[in-house]
């Protein structure tokens, strides 16, 4: 097992399945025998608006919440919300971002958004996962399970591939089962 | 749900709610009501999930979403006075609503053990009206009441509670917050306990009846109840000390979620020192917290919005310690929860340490408000709102729901919003007061909550603003909790209420929609339209 903690931080849009995300890699922390913290908001925030998870794992766990500029990898669903969350964002952090663009009243342009995102100086993956999900499985709602997949399986979270697949079986829907083990493969083919 | 219904022994990860409910179940609840709000709704939710598809438990177990909180704590009243395991649960707005039957009900105590589950929302993530600290409340009722830090301890503080109100025949209240309410974490599980079905009343006017002057001798006994309480508290693990390093003149008092971030921040600082974990708010203890300051030279509270614990601690210090100083609201917020960062910054100047400043990294991105979601049908009746009238000459009332995001900006619908109910009650100020033509949105659920007194208001004092009931026939904003709109007709209420002018219309049909909006708003009475079409997450 991995001394140091390690912090995600999962952001989006309302909607998206940050929760289901959260479920599945706590799950799968487990199994691997680490410590969790999680934190997750509803209600509200949930219409539409930004969503913001923490999730830590490790030998012991305390604080729910990540630190500013602690995280090790950020999932970002959604461009404006990769940006909005950079603050947690350290030296070393990861982003792994959906190229998903959800306009909003008031928001900047995708051409602004993207321009941003080419700047984040430090390692960053803009992952088509949206497109590919609704090319391939026909539901772009997957997008976010194809990314932690996506994470798992390139190594930038350390958990294993099998205790993530195990976590979605006891996470999803049974009738969703079938497509959400698709998205993995489809992951796996991908990297 | 597969998670809370675990077998004894296992280790599982839940949601400081889902804990609450597991340990409900491992003391054989008999009797659980609610009203949903955000952070406490899946309370509710699980136990309503639970009831329908376990046979097993649903045989023993009643569970009801209420009609508002006070009738939920009310109906959880009735069900200790016939000596059942009784949980009732609510947002921190719900205690001020079920606050009239609270206090008497602290008064006779309970007779089936009863705990009360009360989540705040600091930061107010989920919650207009106010970032409400619902901790004075403990004092002002002589409330016990305990605050869990993480999933486990909301399942421990649960048996605690049950085993406290047992003991001393008086509800509890666990107070939870957000960050705890929503924190996912390992629980063990112990042992599902069968509850009991059926209890019975026994009549005892001594016990259940305030008329004064036995109302005077109540609040005697229960004011050496929390004596009494208090001296359970002295020696209870519920409030823990970590001894640090032994020459240490610094210390921290601590409670609820705050305490994580205090673990993180000693830590990071590379700091042992002292600390005092308070679990049980109210009755606070003081035998321990003396013993804990009187060798120190400085003490740090970190709790979250008003300083409640600062102030008794202050008052303990000028007795035993009075060269003591104590840290708190000096260095941390009063207004928003606290996190890992705000509680390293203020732990750091109470320790005279440096910490390595953070490098700024931000992109400013405008906020992106939540709004109804694509296809809602309350789009198209603020749609034919805003082709009725001139918007800028008519004042609009929000109330609590999906539709209060009326206010935010692509909508710009609200011109007030207070609490549940409240959107008539101001409405009939408002037009009582002023020539001003006034149109106000409430939700089903929100009318049947405090909707109606206000509406009878409006009728028996004659005034005429027009309310718009957003039926969408759930508790959407909650997570579509059911609500008496599938057994009672609102449009019967309200013609019983008075009111003759009243149609029902499916806003899909706009032009009728908007006809009635222009026509109704001229009146010199009250007007009603039910706007209905149900939210499209409901089967």
């Amino acid at each position: 097992m991995k001394k140091k903690d390690f912090n995600i931080i999962i952001a989006g849009v309302g909607g998206q399945g940050i929760i289901t995300l959260l479920k599945i890699l706590s799950e799968a922390a487990l199994i691997d025998g680490y410590d969790i913290k999680g934190s997750e908001l509803h209600g509200l925030s949930q219409r539409g608006g930004s969503v913001l998870a923490h999730l830590r794992f490790g030998e012991k766990i305390s604080s729910p919440l990540v630190s500013l500029g602690k995280a090790d990898l950020i999932i970002a669903l959604e461009m404006s919300e990769a940006l909005r969350r950079i603050c947690f964002s350290g030296d070393k952090t990861i982003s792994l971002i959906n190229s998903k663009f959800i306009h909003y009243f008031g928001g900047s342009s995708q051409k602004q958004v993207l321009a941003e995102i080419k700047k984040i100086k430090n390692k960053t993956y803009l992952v088509e996962a949206s497109d590919i999900c609704k090319q391939k499985i026909g539901k772009e709602v997957l997008a976010g399970v194809y990314l932690v997949c996506f994470a798992v399986l390139k190594g930038l979270i350390p958990l294993s591939q099998e205790s993530i697949l195990l976590a979605i079986e006891k996470t999803v829907r049974k009738k969703y089962l079938a497509i959400n083990k698709k998205t993995f493969k489809l992951a796996l083919k991908n990297i | 749900m597969k998670n809370i219904l675990g077998k004894s022994n296992q280790r599982v990860l839940l949601l400081g709610n889902e804990a609450i409910i597991r340990g409900a179940l491992e003391v054989g609840v008999d009797f659980v009501s609610t009203y949903p709000g955000t952070p406490a709704s899946e309370i509710g939710d699980r136990f309503n999930e639970i009831v329908k598809s376990q046979p097993y438990i649903a045989k023993n177990l009643y569970f009801e979403f209420s009609v508002n909180e006070k009738v939920a704590l009310e109906a959880g009243v009735g069900a200790s006075y016939c000596g059942l395991k009784t949980l009732v649960a609510m947002k921190n707005f719900g205690l001020n609503v079920c606050q009239d039957a609270l206090l008497p009900f602290v008064y006779t105590g309970s007779k089936g053990p009863t705990v009360i589950v009360v989540a705040d929302d600091p930061s107010c993530h989920s919650s207009a009206q106010s970032e409400q600290n619902s901790r004075p409340t403990s004092y002002l009722a002589h409330l016990p009441t305990l605050e869990p830090s993480t999933p486990q301890e909301c399942k421990d503080f649960i048996h605690l509670g049950f085993e406290i109100s047992e003991k001393f025949k008086i509800p509890v209240m666990l107070r939870l917050t957000t960050r705890v309410a929503h924190q996912r974490a390992i629980v063990k599980l112990d042992k599902l306990v069968e509850c009991k079905t059926k209890g019975k009343f026994i009549k005892d006017k001594n016990k259940f009846v305030t008329m004064p002057p036995r109302v005077l001798g109540m609040k005697e006994e229960l004011l050496e109840k929390i004596e009494k309480i208090r001296d359970f508290s002295e020696l209870s693990p519920i409030n823990k000390i970590s001894r640090g390093q032994a020459s240490a003149n610094l210390g921290i008092i601590t409670s609820g979620v705050s305490y994580l971030y205090v673990v993180d921040a000693l830590e990071e600082l590379g700091l042992n020192l002292p600390v005092l974990k308070i679990g049980m708010f109210y009755p606070l203890l003081k035998k321990k917290i003396i013993k804990f300051i009187k060798p120190l030279k400085k003490v740090l509270i970190v709790e979250e919005l008003e300083p409640w614990l600062e102030k008794e601690i202050n008052v303990l210090a000028k007795n035993v310690n009075p060269k003591l100083k104590v840290f708190g609201k000096n260095i941390l917020p009063i207004t928003g929860e606290l996190s890992p960062d705000i509680v390293l910054k203020a732990m750091a100047v109470f320790s005279n340490k440096k910490i390595k400043p953070l490098k700024e990294n931000k992109v400013l991105i405008p906020k992106r408000y939540p709004q109804p979601c694509p296809g809602c049908p309350y789009w198209l009746a603020f749609n034919a709102v805003k082709q009725a009238v001139d918007t800028k000459k008519v004042v609009f009332g929000g109330d609590i729901g999906c539709y209060m995001l009326a206010g935010t900006p692509c909508i710009a619908l609200q011109d007030y919003l207070s609490c549940m109910g409240s959107s008539i009650g101001i409405a009939h100020g408002i037009k009582k007061s002023s020539s001003q033509k006034l149109i106000t949105f409430i939700g089903d659920s929100t009318f049947f909550h405090a909707g109606i007194p206000a509406l009878i208001n409006t009728v028996f004092n004659n005034s005429s603003p027009l309310i718009i009931v957003m039926d969408n026939q759930t508790t959407a904003m909650t997570g579509h909790q059911p609500n008496p709109g599938n057994k009672i007709k609102i449009e019967d209420i309200v013609k019983a209420c008075g009111v003759k002018n009243l149609k029902v219309i499916n806003p899909v049909k706009q032009k009728e929609m908007v006809e009635t909006i222009k026509n109704f708003i001229k009146k010199d009475e009250v007007s009603v339209i039910i706007s209905r079409s149900p939210c499209l997450f409901i089967k």
